[in-house]
């Protein structure tokens, strides 16, 4: 069973958002997202400065069995990339909530759907049962 | 795989059991309009005994003479080990074979491969193969785009040396995915790069180096290499795998070397063919691993520890990726890929360095015996490898026409490709020249040039 910290948003894609103070977004994959992978080896990132809309792909995860897009789910300009997974990415897997963040962005605006922590967990219940 | 034969019943029952009526149902979601009866251009199907007929009397017409062609395909000798050993039973399949439990012997030989041209090319992975050395070159510049993430450009600066048809081939794959290919301008004496026409405010996100160049000159490599790199283009060589056995490989061109290298694997024991089945080569940089297309066999340890071989990186591919995949290529040119490595194996580096500069003075001598004769001279100076290029006083057509009705294949017309450069052939002699077939060819050039025959 997969924990959900209360303090983040979720989107349909398994991904995770944190409202920074200074304003950015921290964007990840969750627990159940790595789970579903399993080991990852290998992270594309993102340019810093690119931009990116919502919906579009910004980076990839790969596993020994998939690769998998991380979609951006609000658009906005990479202010930030993770660059300890290149050397890491089982990161993600070990700490999807903290070291295993990947992209931080800062906001323009246009946001997708997007899913409170209770939203997520009904998701969730329904992927199990 | 053991034979599974069926009756029409066993079809009939298997329809059934699908809800399909017929075999072409199952082809229903195809629409109509792009179904086909037959192509423009293309003749009425023979039968077996015509097309037989056919291709003998076309093949004895192309082995007759004696081949002074380059221009992209080399005749080498070929060990007659190499197909003797390709065509066993074991070996004979067009496909790279996936299934690691069933095809150890194969995978290894593949590996092989990869070990070796990795090492001709002075870079760090190859990939299984592609299918030729056009489709390659198209192949890597996909792959600068894919991988050259700062580049915001799609544009592929070409070196004037980089085979012609290697840009239209490029062009017509690449080109619906937004890239642009350009030649940069050449220097009419040397046959190379005018280095004084560069653009520095150009912004490539790649540039195509060929050496030896189309036209048999030597580009200097390492100065453009580090002018494309201070533009932050990646760079793509292409290169004749033979000439790598004795110039410097593409890994060390300039300060951090090529990025990519491809090619045309056919001069590594493949047969002319009259123009194939040959196959391309592509090495890279271990960090664009990930953007390389095509398969690629790694070396493992089983759970006993021992020693083995199974595909690896497959998320770049097809299968796994879907339409994310760099590239639709998967299977492609094998047996040609099992022949190059047997090829190599038997010749050995210094077998092939032997070849290269056997072929380079055999050129040498064909050129002096060629240049002797009034009307002949080099088109351009400095060094070259195994193939150069002559300017005629008079039209190359009727020149090789008149050595053609001497059984002689005298060389590569330029006009086509390069009409500035007048009336000009390019010519080649490998080591399978000898010192008589170059006399032969020097005689009945002298006599066409003498004569009333042009």
């Amino acid at each position: 069973m997969s924990e959900l910290p209360g303090d983040l948003q979720y989107t349909s894609d398994h991904e995770w958002l944190r409202r920074e103070d200074d304003g950015t977004v921290t964007i990840g994959i969750t627990d159940h997202a790595q789970a579903a992978l399993g080991d990852l080896v290998y992270v594309e990132l993102p340019e810093v400065h690119q931009d990116v809309e919502a919906g579009s792909d910004m980076a990839v995860v790969e596993s020994v069995k998939a690769a998998s897009d991380v979609y951006a789910p609000i658009s906005g300009t990479v202010v930030a990339v993770n660059d300890a997974l290149t050397d890491d990415p089982e990161a993600i897997n070990n700490d999807p909530y903290g070291d295993g963040w990947i992209v931080r962005l800062e906001p323009s605006g246009d946001e997708g759907d997007l899913l409170s922590p209770d939203a997520y967990q009904a998701l969730l219940d329904d992927i199990d049962s | 795989m053991p034979f599974i034969p069926h009756t029409d019943d066993d079809t009939r029952e298997m329809l059934e059991a699908i809800g399909a009526k017929s075999i072409d149902d199952l082809f229903d979601e195809i629409p109509p309009e792009l179904k086909i009866d037959s192509l423009d251009g293309i003749p009425e199907a023979m039968s077996e005994m015509e097309i037989t007929r056919l291709m003998r009397d076309r093949a004895a017409r192309d082995g007759a003479a004696l081949c002074f062609i380059g221009a992209g395909a080399y005749e080498h000798h070929i060990p007659q080990a190499v197909w003797d050993i390709a065509t066993r039973g074991e070996y004979y399949s067009a496909y790279t074979p996936y299934q690691a439990e069933a095809s150890q012997g194969t995978l290894q030989t593949i590996y092989e491969y990869q070990s070796m041209i990795t090492e001709l090319t002075g870079l760090d992975v190859s990939n299984a193969s592609l299918y030729d050395g056009a489709s390659g070159l198209a192949e890597a510049a996909l792959m600068t785009v894919r991988s050259n993430r700062k580049a915001k450009s799609r544009q592929v600066l070409l070196a004037p040396g980089v085979n012609p048809t290697y840009c239209k081939v490029a062009m017509a794959i690449a080109g619906s995915q937004g890239l642009t290919f350009d030649y940069l301008a050449m220097d009419a004496a040397t046959g190379t790069l005018d280095f004084g026409a560069l653009d520095d405010s150009a912004e490539p996100v790649a540039v195509v180096i060929q050496q030896p160049t189309f036209l048999g000159t030597l580009e200097d490599v390492d100065r453009l290499t580090d002018w494309a790199h201070a533009r932050g283009a990646f760079v793509i060589a292409v290169a004749n795998p033979t000439s790598l056995a004795v110039l410097k490989a593409p890994g060390h061109w300039g300060e951090e070397g090529a990025d990519i290298a491809c090619g045309d694997g056919q001069p590594l024991g493949v047969p002319l063919s009259s123009g194939g089945p040959y196959f391309g080569y592509m090495t890279c940089k271990q960090q664009h691993v990930r953007q390389m297309p095509g398969r690629i066999i790694g070396r493992t340890t089983d759970l006993e520890g021992k020693p083995g071989f199974a595909l690896t990186l497959q998320a770049r591919e097809q299968h796994i990726r879907r339409s994310k995949a760099t590239s639709n290529i998967c299977t492609n040119q094998g047996l040609m890929v099992t022949a190059a490595t047997i090829y190599m194996s038997l010749l050995g580096s210094d077998g092939l360095a032997a070849v290269a500069r056997q072929s380079a003075s055999n050129t040498a001598k064909l050129v002096a015996g060629l240049t002797s004769i009034d009307g002949i001279e080099r088109l351009f100076s400095g060094p070259a490898f195994h193939e150069v290029a002559l300017k005629l006083d008079r039209p190359v057509g009727a020149v090789l026409e008149a050595l053609a009705a001497r059984g002689i294949l005298g060389g590569y017309d330029l006009g086509a490709d390069f009409p500035d450069v007048g009336d000009a052939l390019l010519v080649c002699a490998t080591e399978t020249k000898t010192e008589a077939d170059i006399d032969a060819y020097v005689g009945a050039m002298r006599e066409i040039f003498s004569g009333s025959a042009a």
